[in-house]
């Protein structure tokens, strides 16, 4: 018996040890810990709960059934952070560089399943080099299973990829289908078509962090929520990401004790709207004088920064903020802004988390680029996400509401249930310039006149009281009392319940 | 006594002088440019004036703009603050021609003291100690050369006109002297149009004490002691105290009755400053009189519990000062810390903006200490190019110099100031350098402490020790609060350990916490163990926290495994992680931050105006790169070193962050 347990202890000591103590050495070489040490920073201290160590491939090609390792270059189980349940998998690039063979990816789907059956959020913590090539075919059918779970896990729990090393090829699919994709700066990189290939076919030369780095994926393409500066960080940030968050599509958000009075008035933000509505102000100041203890995490900070997404507390309970951001392009809405914007909308509403909608928006941005590169469509994601949004909406209008971009910002039109105005609201077609210049063409040559006439407009439309009139805007409220506005307004809608007409799915312009 | 004041500035002054006002029932009148319409004294007045545009030569300097205000509002006297208008006798002479009140000196003693030459001349014949010098003018360099002789080495060659340190030179040889008169005349001549020059003693190892006097129209004078203003930053003056710790009782006695035998021979009638210069023999000469209230005057208000600014009040009423020189006390130590929109870490660069945060200090006023902070802002108020840059006077007093300090460097650290760059990280530095404790400082205190400019304070281990200890106790209380989460797995819930590892500027020190009823007990690795006692919760910007009894003040900020405290002018990343945390973070690279001397970096938020070089270009050491505009102000940035320019980020029109990157050279 007692040898028994000493062979158990033996085989869980070797597979603890992944690729050895040179592999070791050199992932931490690279700035990088070990898929293990990864999991131990994860989750909290002793709380992690092994599936499948022992796993180990079935592929005789290549010699490959000399090399067995156990549990096939990823870690996966459950554990907790602060108490709660979350799902795991942890590529380790030390054992056969983390490569995906039909064994490991069976482990991957083994957790989803667990996951979505038991309503838990996965994170998936990705550091490989890819299909393992020795087992072929097996190797992408192996990679389709994992996408079909992450598609069917989608708007069910939450999913959270952290890349930690390369993700090249179809592997990046995977996380590109998942909730939040974070990256490490200098040592992640994710593409479809590595540096070697490109140079190949079409001649480009760039490097692998040009290509596919933490600061390519944040800043340009947008498909990385937000980058670290090394692993210890990133971990420790998905940790504060999930106490925001739902286990499950089946569960309210969390509540958290908070040390903030709900009632809190700020004075300053009477002033943050400036005089002259040409100067731009830091709508981030809003939100941090809002939320509870000023606390935010903000979701894709360095894309789009016209528009500023994210989530923050009001009385504990987690809320989805999206705002536009006057310090950027004056705040307009564009193709960027309006997709970042409609996939963060969509996250909080599949997950039941409020929106709170910060609006100072002159208006779409013009131009050609933007027709060009489908504006319509892209602006009609954002239009689309509010309108079928079943979660509490909660909209304040700071100054400019103009257009088509009032509309889309969670107006009362598309049901937004609370829709505040601040005294410095405008909410008009357009500004008084161009209004003017479409009402009195006749008179554009007598600067006299048209100054009469703006004057005109400014006095019957730069102000909120048109829209309240019309029950557009629910109440115009004192900048300063915003906190306790919103928090009430939220309270007041923690029963809200909308039923939708049947549908397969919704069809929204993708 | 008057019905309505209007107070002819802005400001805290302005703020200042309502305060008095209202104290006496009297109605304020505030006026206002532009930029004012919502400052703090147009909310404070009774009434209120716009008199022009934004700058202050539009606006606040404008005799007319004032008279005008006076006739729209009937306001019976005048209160001109400091600066602006106070001390010009055209403006006292317009009042005087209206019947208006102005609440500040005759007319003839402003004019008598506005000329350094004549008021020096005036000293002298009262009895005044002056700096041997030549006060007639100079014609040309050989005969400078003969009298600095006659005076004897080291001279000070300086503008009649002077002021701001130009048009001021040093000589210690001949050659000097030639060379120091030429160029003093002709800068003179560039900045204010009149070169005349003269020549006096350099005074070593100077300190600025001035004597605050105070005169009715009696006849009757008196001295309410001295202010020591001896740090200064270019002839700015920073923090002021009262008393001196350099003066004994017998030299602010002589002090003094020079300083009042000078305003009784001006016929002087208000409150007024006798500046003098004072060497390290404890020689005192007079430097000039300043015919106003001084900015510096609550810590004279703090020793002596005289209210200035009634008594300048009083005085322009007509009254016989009811306080004689015998009743005049001088209790405790008062310290003053100017407060400046000037960053010090990008050599004290004025910095404009919204004040985001603006939380000073609790005023109190008790038998052992008080905390007093003029101010003119508020917080969500702006700080304009247009004016001075002073943001508040925080004043403390206590029994002691010591106390007072100690005072000062708590109410330092609990004040909350963002949005904007300011200095009191500087100030703090002050507060605790040793010298300036001993009370051991000149004139030239900061450019020789801080010959290379600010770079932040490094605190000695043991306040490093304190504030690891705190941030362990506060880390505890946030860990915590996160396992109290809603939708915990039940009986699987997280325990938050006693084991942790404080890393704090490349020091890490294993801890163990153990908490309280009253609080928590850390302890070092080497048995070494703090007490620490806070209400602190998360999300509070301001710690208050005891450290064995003795308090510790920490501004809190957030930031991934730890905070970011600031404390005695000190800036700290603290990260605390638990045994294994810290293991592997110790494993993570040094990630070096990017070497910014190849980049031109935006150093305010502002506008791309002009970009006057092309990518492949060369530049010169000085060369205009770029004009950036912030605030309607034209920013030309300049190459610092000579270089090629590999790239260029930005272009005209556009709208830039502070450290954003507009050009890279190879």
């Amino acid at each position: 018996m007692k040898d028994i347990l000493h062979e158990l202890e033996t085989r869980r000591g070797a597979a603890r040890l992944g690729g050895g103590e040179r592999r070791i050495e050199a992932q931490h070489g690279k700035g990088k810990l070990t898929a293990r040490e990864r999991i131990e920073l994860l989750l909290d201290e002793g709380s992690f709960e092994e599936f499948d160590m022992f796993v180990a491939h079935r592929c005789t090609e290549f010699g490959m059934e000399k090399n067995r390792p156990a549990g096939d270059g990823v870690v996966t189980g459950w554990g907790t952070i602060n108490g709660r349940m979350v799902y795991v998998f942890s590529q380790d690039f030390t054992v056969l560089g983390g490569s995906v063979s039909e064994t490991h990816a069976q482990k991957i789907c083994k957790i989803m399943d667990m996951a979505v059956q038991n309503g838990a959020p996965v994170i998936g913590i990705n550091d490989s080099g890819g299909a393992r090539i020795q087992e072929g075919v097996d190797s992408l059918a192996a990679y389709g299973e994992v996408f079909m779970r992450n598609i069917r896990a989608s708007g069910v729990v939450p999913q959270i990829s952290l890349i930690m090393g390369p993700c090249a090829g179809g592997a990046v699919y995977s996380p590109a289908m998942t909730d939040f994709i974070f990256m490490v700066k200098d040592s992640s990189n994710m593409f479809v078509t590595g540096p070697d290939v490109v140079k190949t076919v079409t001649n480009e030369q760039v490097t692998a962090e040009e290509l596919g780095g933490a600061l390519t994926h944040t800043r340009k393409s947008s498909v990385a929520d937000g980058a670290f500066e090394n692993d210890v960080e990133a971990l420790a940030e998905v940790r504060r990401l999930v106490d925001f968050l739902p286990a499950s599509n089946r569960e309210k958000p969390p509540v958290r004790p908070f040390f903030d009075d709900p009632e809190r008035i700020e004075p300053s933000l009477d002033t943050l709207v400036p005089d002259n509505p040409n100067m731009p102000y830091d709508m981030k100041e809003l939100i941090l004088k809002v939320a509870d203890e000023g606390d935010f995490y903000e979701i894709q900070a360095e894309f789009a920064k016209n528009i500023i997404t994210g989530f923050i507390r009001l009385e504990g309970q987690s809320v989805g903020v999206v705002a536009n951001q006057p310090m950027v392009l004056a705040g307009c809405l564009d193709i960027d802004s309006s997709r970042k914007a409609a996939r963060f909308v969509r996250f909080c509403d599949a997950f039941e988390i409020p929106i709170l909608t910060f609006v100072d928006v002159p208006g779409f941005l013009p131009g050609t680029g933007q027709e060009l590169g489908g504006v319509i469509k892209h602006g009609a994601k954002l239009l689309y996400a509010y309108g079928e949004a079943t979660v509490p909406m909660v909209t304040v209008i700071t100054r400019k509401a103009y257009g088509g971009a009032y509309v889309v910002m969670a107006s009362k039109h598309l049901r937004g249930d609370f829709n505040y105005a601040w005294p410095t609201s405008e909410i008009a077609v357009m500004g008084s310039k161009g209004a003017v210049e479409i009402l009195h063409r006749a008179d554009l040559g007598d600067p006299e006149k048209i100054k009469r006439h703006t004057e005109e407009y400014e006095d019957r439309f730069a102000n909120p009281f048109v829209a309240a009139e019309r029950g557009f805007i629910d109440e115009v409220i004192q900048p300063r009392s915003t906190r306790r506005r919103v928090s009430r307004a939220f309270a007041a809608l923690r029963t809200k319940r909308v039923e939708l007409p049947w549908k397969k799915h919704d069809n929204i312009p993708l | 006594m008057f019905k309505k004041l209007l107070i002819a500035n802005r400001g805290e002054i302005a703020c200042r002088v309502i305060k008095t006002a209202r104290k006496m029932g009297i109605a304020t009148v505030a006026v206002h440019s532009d930029a004012d319409r919502h400052a703090l004294h147009v909310e404070m007045a009774d009434e209120r004036v716009h008199i022009g545009p934004s700058p202050a030569n539009q606006s606040y300097i404008v005799i007319e703009r004032i008279m005008e205000a006076i006739r729209q509002t009937g306001a019976e006297a005048v209160h001109p603050g400091y600066g602006f208008l106070s001390e010009n006798p055209k403006f006292a002479a317009a009042l005087e021609a209206e019947g208006v009140a102005f609440v500040g000196p005759p007319v003839g003693a402003i004019e008598a003291m506005g000329d350094k030459i004549t008021s020096k001349k005036i000293a002298a014949e009262a009895g005044v100690s002056t700096v041997p010098g030549y006060m007639g003018l100079i014609a040309d360099a050989e005969e400078a050369v003969k009298i600095a002789g006659e005076i004897g080495y080291p001279v000070m060659i300086k503008a009649s006109a002077g002021g701001g340190g130009k048009g001021m030179r040093i000589a210690w040889t001949d050659a000097e002297t030639r060379e120091g008169f030429q160029s003093s005349k002709n800068e003179a001549a560039a900045s204010f149009g009149d070169d005349r020059i003269f020549i006096e003693k350099f005074v070593t190892q100077p300190r600025h004490i001035e004597i605050q006097v105070l005169a009715d129209s009696h006849g009757n004078a008196i001295y309410l002691h001295e202010r020591e203003c001896s740090i200064q930053r270019r002839n700015q003056k920073v923090i002021e105290e009262a008393p001196s710790p350099f003066l004994d009782a017998e030299t602010r006695k002589r002090m003094g009755e020079q300083a009042v035998a000078l305003a009784k021979a001006v016929g002087y009638a208000s409150a007024g400053t006798v500046e003098f210069i004072v060497d390290g023999e404890k020689n005192f000469y007079f430097l000039e009189m300043n015919t106003r209230l001084q900015v510096e005057h609550p810590v004279t208000e703090l020793i002596t519990g005289i209210d200035l600014v009634e008594q300048m009040i009083r005085v322009a009423n007509g009254e016989a000062l009811s306080i004689r020189q015998e009743d005049v006390q001088l209790n405790g130590w008062a310290m003053e810390s100017r407060l400046y929109a000037e960053d010090p870490f990008r050599g004290f660069l004025p910095s404009i903006g919204r004040l985001t945060r603006y939380r000073p200090p609790e005023e109190v006023a008790e038998a052992t200490r008080a905390v007093r902070n003029d101010t003119g802002v508020f917080e969500g108020g702006e700080i304009s190019m247009y004016y001075d840059p002073m943001i508040a006077k925080l004043c403390t007093w206590a029994p002691t110099r010591e106390a007072a300090i100690e005072e000062m460097r708590v109410a330092l650290d609990g004040f909350e100031l963002e949005g904007i760059g300011h200095n009191l990280p500087f100030l703090s530095a002050v507060m605790d350098h040793p010298k300036f404790v001993a009370g051991d400082m000149t004139t030239a205190f900061i450019a020789e402490e801080w010959p290379e400019g600010f770079q932040g304070v490094t605190l000695p281990e043991p306040a490093l020790r304190r504030i690891a200890a705190t941030a362990a106790a506060m880390n505890r209380v946030a860990e915590i609060r996160r396992t109290r989460v809603s939708g915990r797995l039940g009986n699987h819930e997280r325990r938050v350990g006693e084991d942790w590892v404080v890393g704090l500027q490349g020091e890490s020190w294993p801890v163990t916490v153990k908490a309280d009823r009253g609080g928590a007990t850390v302890r070092f690795a080497d048995g070494a163990a703090h007490r620490i006692e806070s209400d602190w919760t998360p999300g509070q910007s301001l710690a208050r926290a005891t450290v064995d009894g003795a308090p510790l003040v920490l501004k809190v900020d957030k930031i991934t495994g730890g905070f970011r405290l600031r404390t005695r002018g000190a800036e700290l990343k603290v990260h605390v992680r638990t045994p294994r945390q810290a293991e592997l973070a110790a494993l993570m690279p040094e990630k070096q931050p990017p070497d910014t001397s190849k980049l031109l970096l935006c150093p305010m938020p502002g506008l791309v105006v002009k970009i006057d070089v092309a990518e492949g270009d060369e530049v010169q050491e000085g060369q205009t790169l770029c004009t950036v505009e912030a605030m309607k102000m034209e920013n030309i940035l300049r190459a610092e070193r000579k270089g090629v320019v590999a790239r260029i980020n930005a272009g005209p029109g556009d709208s830039l962050a502070v450290d954003d990157v507009i050009m890279e050279f190879e």
